[in-house]
């Protein structure tokens, strides 16, 4: 068991060791949140922001819920209803959250760093909620807590992220995660959404979508992130369902015991056939009970003080 | 090297959790009700022994669990986050006799999570408390129902709890 870190920023800066103490610490917390009375005083007296800069449901919602069932107190702040319209800059505002001794700030930005600029001007912990397209630690978190659970062990498992790398958050971080804990991971996508640059993180490139279908035991899916496609990256949605959607001749191509994943939201017959979002082999609903439980585990971990952990 | 004594071994361990077992059986008339509940990590062996010596004083299985309390407790943000342990509540804590067992009494705060955490899962009947050592400087109003042996010790003081392998006690001086 270890953990010394003040701010979860990313996953790069993790330790495996510090990754697994994140995914047992979570086990407990899963189990909590199975019992009739689900919520426990760890962060009682403690008070959550949730800085959303950029929009965000699923997450959003999930902290939330990871916050109240610790018994902290929360501040829900969202791009269009604060300051930042009215022409705030980050700074400003996180110095005035903290001013009223906010002791944890969730932060999602479109800006890459952003929680890590915050957590150099500020006292409080921070959490990076999604920053751009550089890291998404929870999500990156939960998904490795997901396979452990559903395989026992991730060494030696070959992971195949299927989609949009190029402007994916979730890719990176799970990406620094799965290899950190000794999978094999490989990305496949169309070449202008999977460069080969990212060999340079230690995984695998292939534009060959059955041979990365094939050796997978894990298809971790992603959805075309429009809103961060500037320019045209393929010629259409059609196409790309047709190239990479996973539809049932897909999929029988794939171990029979392959699973499969996806951070959401999902859109239904373009990276995944709606039949297949749904059958037994899927375990996005489960990733999303799962990542409540992590995130609690997070802020559970990064509340501990500076103290030995043994009690004297 | 800090000094060391063995103040229990093995076999004074297991007099002292027979002791406890009698005293239990003797404080609670409906054994039915009883139900004991290890406080990890130290106190989960020692709760699994008394079940079992209880078991064969009431010729009947007596349930045993076990409640992680590191969400309970008053210092998280004054030490390094604590291991969570699994929490085992195989019975229906409402209405039960439950008797909380540990290894060390110190402070008492662990005690006082334990009865924290014990209320999320219902209302027992009656908690009782057995430790194995008594160690002295409560910090809290809190009195174990049963003890094996009340060591004095000073705060500085250490007492490690060894049971599995090889059982003993043993009090590291400052």
């Amino acid at each position: 068991m270890s953990w010394n870190q003040k701010h979860l920023l990313d996953i790069e800066s993790l330790s495996s060791d510090e990754i697994l103490t994140v995914l047992d610490t979570a086990r407990a917390f899963k189990a909590v949140g199975e019992r009739a009375i689900k919520k426990v005083p760890a962060l009682r007296g403690k008070t959550v922001v949730n800085l959303f800069v950029e929009p965000s449901t699923r997450t959003r919602i999930s902290f939330e819920l990871a916050e109240q069932r610790l018994s902290a107190d929360i501040i829900n702040f969202s791009a269009d209803a604060s300051s930042f319209k009215k022409g705030e800059t980050l700074k400003d505002t996180a110095l005035n959250l903290e001013a009223l001794n906010a002791d944890f700030i969730v932060i999602r930005h479109s800006a890459s760093g952003a929680p890590h600029f915050l957590s150099r001007v500020l006292d409080a912990r921070v959490i990076n909620a999604g920053d751009g397209a550089h890291e998404h630690p929870t999500q990156a978190l939960l998904d490795a807590f997901t396979i452990r659970e559903r395989k026992g062990n991730i060494e030696g498992l070959n992971v195949t992220i299927l989609g949009d790398i190029l402007y994916s958050r979730v890719a990176r971080s799970n990406i620094w995660a799965l290899t950190k804990l000794g999978a094999r991971v490989t990305l496949c996508g169309p070449s202008t959404l999977v460069p080969k640059t990212f060999e340079q993180m230690g995984c695998g490139v292939t534009y060959n979508v059955d041979e990365a279908l094939q050796t997978a035991d894990i298809l971790l899916l992603l959805r075309i992130q429009h809103e961060r496609q500037r320019k045209t990256m393929f010629p259409g949605i059609s196409e790309y369902t047709q190239l990479y959607g996973l539809n049932k001749a897909r999929l029988a191509k794939t171990k029979s015991e392959a699973l499969i994943m996806h951070p959401g939201p999902i859109n239904r017959g373009v990276e995944i056939d709606s039949e297949i979002a749904d059958c037994e082999r899927s375990l996005i609903l489960e990733q999303v009970t799962n990542g409540l439980a992590v995130r609690m585990a997070v802020l559970f971990l990064l509340n501990g003080g500076k103290g030995p952990q043994e009690l004297a | 090297m800090p000094e060391s004594n063995v103040i229990l071994d093995a076999a004074a361990i297991g007099r002292a959790l027979v002791r406890i077992a009698h005293e239990i059986a003797e404080c609670n008339e409906n054994s039915t009700e009883v139900a004991l509940i290890g406080i990890p990590a130290g106190g989960n062996l020692l709760a699994e022994r008394l079940g079992k010596i209880l078991s064969d004083i009431w010729k009947h299985p007596v349930p045993v669990g076990s409640l992680d309390v590191s969400m309970h407790r008053d210092d998280l943000d004054r030490r390094a986050a604590p291991n969570i342990h699994p929490t085992v509540m195989p019975f229906d804590v409402n209405g039960k006799t439950v008797v909380l067992v540990d290894d060390v009494l110190f402070s008492g705060r662990t005690t006082r999570a334990a009865m924290d955490a014990l209320n999320d899962f219902g209302r027992p009947k009656k908690i009782q408390l057995a430790v194995l050592v008594d160690r002295g400087h409560r910090e809290l109003p809190i009195k174990a129902d049963f003890v094996g042996k009340n060591v004095p010790t000073s705060a500085a003081e250490k007492v490690h709890v060894r049971i599995g392998q090889k059982d003993e006690v043993i009090l590291e001086r400052a």
